[in-house]
């Protein structure tokens, strides 16, 4: 090549999408503490988590993962692993997709939502794991709430819509339908538009 | 890193050939606007007149039936809008409100003119296709009617490489007094295109999916269709489309067209062949895969296949760090979450749609090519099914 050409994303996502750590292999026997499955292959990710847990001092010992999914989704879940590996279980269920990409350096915009998954097997993994071990009182279920009545959007919806590249209502409308029949949600649904595009964007 | 590159996304686009280079070379002190009749101007002009000649003669065509454009896009974007315009100014202007019958299939250029068609208030109908790609002439049949005015079925598709009989098109259509228009940009220097064999009375073609510059496109008029100038403003190309002539790509186009014709029946023989062994290699390394191309009646270099619970941009990006270019209809690569139109009208689940993988020859490449791409994909989708949580048994 005469000259160098940069690879499409930086070169620490590279680094991870070439050599994952820490993805389950069939030959390895990993016992679990907690495991979290989220996604569905047919929206093209779908993702596995697996946690153990050092019950003495709450911290996750170790994880292991697998992933349908593009570059972005491999190279993500594989810096998460290694973020979570040592952390107290309250402070990585609290780990947001900000601070994966974060820690990748960066992701294009349009590539974000192949980000969200893997903190949200995750906390499947870690409410898990609480009840397998009798702490009900710590599994924390993320529940969806209906924001148009008439199209039945959840705020979930909504988020995703954002995470698609959805900035304006008009562009909200058309990846959600939302009230588009009623209209009575159009101030909620703006100030969740504003919510999750300062979170995920801002 | 191995040093070899390996090239297999021509339907995306193709290199120069030596020849175009050589032509573009020549071409570039030729600075006059064609419009002038000074001797400036005239050096210009018989640029254009030869390539007009030459790609006229490719297809079957006379020299004032074709149009220059910027790309095959706007080729096909001024077909379908100017089918749908009222327009009592110019003697062969189409008469309006008629209604566009397209396929499924087609390319975006074509889609989203017909999506912004039907938002102005013209009737589409999409016909449906096979599990290969073919669109069902029945529901072709079944569709037209004395609103319709123009139907526009691609000749190959893009993505799955998938063939038309266009000419069965063109006989239901003309028995029914409804225009034919084609999107050849994929099927030209692939297989032999003629406008009197296929009996359509518009055509596109491109460029630089023939080995010429980009930024290039020829649209094909029978004599005597209406007609209406999407670009107005000059007298260029007959009148018919505006602005200054790019000579400089006109030579270029002007050489592809001559070196396809001169080399295709040499070239495609042996793409096919590769092709074929690209195929039959996959399917004998490769386990849980689907074949998305029609076994015969498609494109001799293209090959569209899904790898079971291995992610398509995934598989690119590995196969780039290889050396190897291909092209996706995963959304990932799309910045959409919706994977290509073409795999799931055929009946493609999303998911097959998402590990899909398009393979397109070109005339440069050599079975080393081939043999190294089967060496390294193997390997490539073993390591992602490794990993997938939607491949084999899970945990």
């Amino acid at each position: 090549m005469a000259q160098e050409v940069d690879w499409v994303y930086t070169d620490k996502v590279k680094e991870h999408f070439m050599n994952p750590h820490n993805f389950l292999t069939p030959e390895e026997d990993f016992k679990e503490d907690g495991k979290g499955v989220v996604g569905n292959v047919k929206c093209g990710d779908q993702m596995i988590m697996l946690i153990q847990v050092d019950s003495e001092k709450d911290v996750i010992s170790d994880c292991r993962w697998k992933t349908y999914g593009c570059a972005s989704a491999i190279a993500s879940t594989s810096v998460l692993s290694d973020m979570v590996k040592g952390m107290i279980l309250e402070r990585a269920f609290t780990i947001s997709p900000k601070d994966i990409t974060r820690e990748l350096g960066e992701l294009p915009e349009h590539k974000i939502h192949c980000s969200v998954l893997g903190d949200k097997a995750l906390r499947a993994a870690i409410n898990d794991y609480y009840r397998r071990t009798g702490q009900k009182d710590r599994v924390r279920e993320e529940q969806a709430k209906t924001v148009c009545q008439c199209m039945n959007v959840t705020d979930k919806e909504i988020e995703e819509a954002v995470l698609e590249g959805a900035r304006t209502y008009l562009e909200l409308q058309e990846h959600t339908k939302l009230g588009t029949v009623c209209g009575q949600c159009k101030d909620e649904a703006l100030e969740l538009l504003a919510k999750y595009t300062k979170e995920h964007f801002g | 890193m191995e040093e070899r590159r390996v090239y297999l996304d021509n339907n995306a686009t193709t290199p120069l050939h030596p020849k175009v280079q050589e032509a573009l070379k020549k071409a570039m002190h030729i600075y006059g606007n064609a419009s002038s009749y000074h001797s400036f101007g005239r050096e210009a002009a018989q640029r254009i007149d030869e390539a007009r000649e030459n790609t006229a003669s490719f297809i079957g065509a006379k020299p004032g039936e074709i149009i220059f454009t910027g790309s095959g896009s706007e080729a096909n974007n001024t077909v379908l809008n100017i089918f749908s315009w009222t327009c009592a100014r110019e003697e062969y202007c189409f008469p309006g409100g008629k209604e566009l019958i397209t396929s499924e299939i087609e390319h975006p250029c074509i889609m989203e003119t017909s999506k912004c068609l039907h938002a102005r208030g013209t009737q589409v109908a999409y016909i449906p296709v096979d599990e290969y790609g073919r669109i069902n002439m029945k529901a072709l049949k079944g569709t037209i009617s004395s609103s319709t005015g123009l139907i526009s079925i691609m000749l190959a598709n893009n993505e799955i490489g998938t063939l038309q009989d266009i000419r069965e098109v063109s006989r239901i259509a003309h028995k029914n007094d409804v225009l034919v228009h084609t999107d050849a940009v994929q099927a030209m220097g692939k297989i032999p295109v003629d406008v009197n064999d296929l009996k359509v009375d518009f055509l596109s073609m491109s460029g630089h999916k023939i080995y010429g510059p980009k930024g290039v496109g020829v649209l094909y008029v029978r004599k005597g269709t209406p007609f209406c100038p999407l670009i107005r403003g000059g007298h260029q190309e007959q009148g018919r489309r505006a602005g200054t002539e790019n000579t400089l790509g006109i030579t270029g186009l002007n050489a592809a067209v001559c070196t396809c014709r001169d080399e295709m029946n040499e070239y495609v023989p042996l793409i096919r062949k590769m092709r074929d062994a690209l195929r039959f290699g996959i399917e004998e390394r490769i386990p849980d895969i689907r074949i998305n191309s029609h076994p015969a009646e498609c494109l001799p270099n293209t090959l569209n296949v899904s790898f079971d619970g291995a992610e398509g941009e995934s598989i690119l990006l590995y196969l780039d760090l290889e050396g190897i270019a291909v092209s996706t209809g995963s959304a990932c690569s799309s910045g959409s979450l919706d994977p290509s139109h073409v795999l799931l009208a055929t009946g493609l689940e999303p998911e097959q749609a998402h590990g899909s993988i398009r393979f397109s020859l070109g005339r440069e490449n050599t079975e080393e090519d081939i043999g190294y791409v089967l060496k390294k994909l193997p390997p490539i989708i073993e390591k992602i099914r490794g990993m997938s949580a939607a491949y084999g048994e899970q945990t």
